[in-house]
């Protein structure tokens, strides 16, 4: 009896830090090998070196492909979270007709796989005879991030309390003001999560690219063509690069939250 | 317990002239905030769809070059399709539902971990969930491809197997189905963890001592208290893991070999660019769409909650 | 005639107006503080349907300036409806409001010059306190705001809480927060939606003499949504009783309870026993009314009717009760017999139920004097000075409001 409860003690630390390494070897070892004295292919380990940490632009055309990669999420980012943040206001906050449409209308992407997605998309393109690029990248992203913006903001609108808005309806405030002065403030971290979630999927997206870019490159298309003839040990440098400064964001505000709330408690 | 976010009663059938104005005010102020996000959608997402169905039914002329197709209603190019590419289609779901039930034991326990078991530990729980986080930051194409050199022939983890003997001595890993779903696995595991997360750290854990204190076993608490709560974020977590990973072939192109581990998604791809046979990649399409729909449609009506997403 | 276009302005009614009070703001008119504020509230014929039901039903009330005014009923009355009628949180299916001689029924809540103190507070958790007290008067261009906020902070006694969040405040300091919030914009009318119900009860108290105190202070019209029947009568110089969606009865809380006039006032505001008789007789101002297998008095001008079935009723404060055989009933008394079934000593007192037959149960209770008190399967006798009767009507439901009182 003994025995089981302390293997049930156990259990779940011990399995969830394995789960743990297990979603950080990859992680792990693109920062290794971002270190390797590579040349042309990454494959084994050949030395330890800082140069591809010094010029990380040193591969051809890598660094045209993250920036257009980066470029694509900003503008998708901002498009989507704010069409998506409008529709979610809308469909928690009002009644209309075709509701239940414009609902289904917009959950629906979540449920398309990104190859159908991209296809049908690019069937479109095709069909308008618009070409590939820039832009069919960007208009494809944002359909596919809105969806999630919506569903995020959406349970930040269902969470917040009507009350607070009646009550600065109480104190003066016109229905634009409220918005403005506590609607729109109380949903920010939501709308913020939301934008976070779209630029790293739209950044992080090879399948939908890879459909409507025509031969225009993102950075996950380059990984993958690069794949055949061996990937640049400079992809590891700004993979691991990225990683690092998200990591550092992310930690940097839990931490200063973290220190608030002692401070808050200790109070 | 959080008061719902509108107290408002239905209102009555026939209203007064201020309050049709002030419902009818209200209303134009949300068709005002859909109407952009959604004409957009029409465009590109609706409109794509029909588009894409419309071009599923396409022929191609006899003697026409190679991407001429002319609009009809050619259903034979179901009938192909189905025919011909059932196997990959039937083996896409096969890898994505396995992928899934490992996700959701991995993911589960992590949650688990980071919310209830390391609740009072806040620091350490804020960093784990970082580094559930962590995968979003790194390039999904990298990280696979990262798969592929730890598990390659040369590498010390298919060596080490080797030498237990849990593979045979010509064994491998990669250009397996093994590594197809365990990649599936990996990079959807995020999509799983963070919804059953959200549920778990909502999670009340004075129920779990008040079940205690009704004579439930830890293990039964769990299953009669803790899982029963936390299904909200299993039911998303589920769907957001199964329905990428059945049209995912990154992992299919990467981890696998094309004859035995194709998915529907690399039979797509290929259809599309290297044989520039669109109609049928569009059957193809419509035809996992469709598969999609009904099977997420069969788990709604099983297990759903309203509040699906 | 001081209308301002802009009905949030400072349109003062007639008494306790001062002549500066109507000072004009940049085209906005505002209430200025320190002035006497308050108009009539002027509730006519308002009624709002929803779809299942009939929240308030052709409800007509006068809430005069500078008045305490209370809205007591139990949940689901209606008062929290007609409460957010007036502030314009909902449009009224029917009839018209008005504050002094205006008609405000179509204006939107941010333009009335009204303000509420939320039941849940509702003070926005991404601002400051201070910023949260200031919000009505930035909004309506106020030069001092900061200062005049900080002002009503002190007022509640909350200066030194100024920069905190309401999330690191107590249930209680919150509740001060939406007061001073709602009152230092001075309101015509300041709506309290059970301000005090997240309160325990000692806060509670304390907060009821404040509240009273502040309202004085202030002069300001206050109406004040609550079901509890004590804090309704503490505070309120005006009393309305709802049920289902209109007014049982109004007026002062006294008045309401030494006479009231439907058993669900009787029984909802206080205790009441109530028993079913058939007028007899008339004996100069009394009619004689036989009830409980006696003859009972009641006073004529003390009765809803004056012929055939009646419902009588009396507190049982104002009962005696004696031990069978040593009764002293004064002549004149009304008189009920029966058999004490419990008897719970509770230091100051002792509370009796008593089964009289043809009646039911019957309570009273007598003060601790140091005497024996009787016990439980003993038979006892009860009187009153039949002064104290009142009579309702005979097909008033006895049961009625004594399940909602004790919710």
């Amino acid at each position: 009896m003994r025995f089981k409860q302390r293997i049930g003690r156990w259990l779940v630390p011990v399995l969830g830090g394995l789960a743990f390494v297990y979603l950080l070897v990859p992680i792990a070892y693109i920062f290794v090998y971002s270190f390797n004295d590579a040349g042309r292919t990454n494959l084994t380990w050949q030395g330890f070196t800082f140069s591809n940490w010094l010029n990380p632009c040193g591969a051809p055309n890598i660094c045209d492909a993250l920036g257009n990669s980066l470029s694509i999420a900003f503008v998708a980012t901002i498009i989507a979270t704010v069409l998506g943040t409008a529709i979610a206001l809308g469909l928690a906050r009002y009644k209309f007709r075709f509701r239940k449409l414009a609902d289904i209308l917009i959950i629906l992407p979540l449920a398309t796989p990104e190859v159908v997605l991209g296809a049908s998309l690019l069937a479109q393109f095709l069909n308008l005879g618009w070409e590939l690029g820039y832009w069919t990248v960007v208009i494809s992203h944002v359909t596919f991030c809105m969806a999630f913006v919506v569903v995020t903001v959406r349970a930040r609108v269902s969470a917040l309390d009507g009350r607070l808005e009646e009550a600065a309806g109480d104190l003066y405030a016109s229905p634009r003001t409220t918005f403005w002065k506590v609607t729109f403030p109380l949903l920010l971290p939501g709308v913020v999560a939301a934008a976070l979630l779209s630029f790293a999927m739209s950044f992080d997206d090879f399948i939908i690219a890879n459909f409507n870019s025509g031969t225009f490159d993102t950075f996950p298309k380059f990984i993958y063509v690069a794949a055949t003839r061996g990937i640049p040990a400079q992809a590891n440098v700004i993979g691991s690069g990225i990683f690092l400064i998200a990591l550092v964001i992310v930690v940097t505000g839990t931490v200063l939250s973290y220190r608030r709330q002692k401070a808050l408690a200790a109070r | 317990m959080r008061a719902p976010a509108s107290r408002r009663p239905e209102p009555a059938e026939n209203l007064s002239a201020a309050e049709q104005k002030a419902e009818k005010a209200r209303g134009r102020i949300g068709v005002g905030l859909i109407v952009p996000g959604f004409v957009f959608l029409l465009l590109f997402f609706a409109a794509p769809v029909f588009v894409l169905l419309a071009m599923s039914l396409y022929a191609k002329p006899p003697g026409a070059e190679t991407g001429v197709f002319v609009p009809a209603f050619e259903v034979s190019n179901y009938v192909v399709a189905l025919s011909e590419y059932w196997v990959p289609l039937l083996r896409s779901f096969l890898f994505a539902g396995i992928a899934t039930v490992l996700a959701l034991i991995i993911g589960y326990t992590m949650a688990y971990l980071v919310a209830v078991r390391l609740r009072q530990h806040k620091l350490l729980a804020a960093i784990l969930l970082v580094i559930l986080i962590a995968p979003f930051f790194s390039s999904f194409v990298l990280r696979t491809q990262a798969w592929k050199q730890i598990l390659s022939d040369e590498g010390f983890v298919v060596e080490a197997l080797r030498f237990v003997a849990i593979l045979p001595e010509d064994g491998r890993l990669t250009a397996t189905s093994i590594a197809v779903v365990a990649g599936l696995t990996y990079n959807f595991l995020p999509f799983m963890t963070l919804p059953i997360y959200a549920s778990l750290e909502r999670l009340d854990t004075r129920l779990l001592e008040a079940a205690g204190d009704l004579f439930a076993s830890p293990m039964t608490a769990f299953r009669k208290v803790t899982l029963p709560l936390s299904m909200p974020g299993v039911f998303a977590g589920t769907l957001l893991t199964f329905i990428p990973a059945s049209g995912d072939y990154i992992n299919a192109t990467i981890l696998g070999n094309n004859r035995d581990t194709a998915m529907i998604g690399q039979v797509i791809d290929s259809r599309f660019f290297k044989i520039v046979d669109y109609p049928m990649a569009a059957a193809l399409s419509t035809v996992l769409m469709v598969v999609i729909l009904i099977l997420v449609m069969a788990y709604i009506r099983k297990f759903g909650t309203k509040e699906l997403f | 005639m001081q209308t301002t276009e802009d009905a949030k302005g400072g349109r003062m009614s007639t008494e306790g107006t001062r002549p500066e009070a109507a000072a004009d703001q940049g085209g906005r008119a505002a209430v200025v503080p320190g002035a006497v504020g308050g108009a009539d509230l002027v509730i006519e014929n308002v009624s709002k349907r929803f779809a299942a039901f009939t929240a308030v039903d052709d409800l007509s009330l006068t809430i005069p300036s500078g008045s305490f005014f209370a809205l007591l009923g139990p949940s689901g009355c209606g008062k929290s409806t007609t409460l957010r009628i007036v502030a314009g949180l909902e449009q009224p299916s029917e009839g018209t409001l008005r504050i002094g001689d205006e008609d405000v029924t179509d204006l939107p809540s941010h333009r009335r010059p009204v303000n509420t103190v939320f039941q849940s507070y509702a003070l926005f958790p991404h601002m400051s306190v201070l910023d949260n007290v200031a919000f009505g008067l930035k909004q309506r261009k106020v030069a001092d705001a900061v200062a005049r906020a900080k002002e009503a902070l002190e007022l509640v006694e909350l200066g030194h809480l100024a920069n905190r969040r309401p999330a690191q405040l107590s249930g209680g300091q919150q509740q001060r927060v939406a007061l001073a919030r709602a009152v230092v914009n001075r309101p015509q009318v300041l709506l309290l939606d059970e301000p005090l119900g997240a309160l325990d009860m000692k806060l509670r108290r304390q907060m009821q003499v404040e509240l009273k105190q502040i309202q004085i202070e202030l002069g300001l019209t206050f109406v004040h949504v609550t079901h509890d029947q004590e804090e309704a009568m503490t505070m309120a110089d005006v009393v309305a009783v709802m049920n289902h969606g209109r007014i049982e009865q109004m007026g002062a809380p006294r008045e309401l309870y030494e006479l009231p006039k439907t058993a669900f006032v009787a029984n909802f505001l206080g205790k009441s026993n109530l028993m079913h008789g058939k007028v007899v007789g008339r004996d100069g101002d009394y009619l004689q009314v036989e009830a409980a297998g006696g003859l009972q008095r009641v006073r004529a001008d003390r009765a809803v009717a004056e012929t055939g079935d009646v419902v009588l009723g009396v507190r049982p404060e104002k009962m005696r009760i004696f031990t069978a055989g040593e009764e002293t009933v004064p002549a004149g008394h009304n008189r009920l017999d029966g058999t004490i079934v419990d008897a719970s000593f509770t230091g100051v007192s002792t509370e009796y139920l008593v089964e009289v037959p043809g009646v039911g149960t019957v309570g009273t209770f007598t003060q601790n004097m140091g005497q024996v008190t009787g016990k439980a399967g003993e038979p006892a006798v009860m009187c009153w000075d039949p002064d104290f009767t009142f009579g309702l009507a005979g097909d008033d439901d006895v049961a009625a409001g004594a399940a909602e009182r004790d919710a």
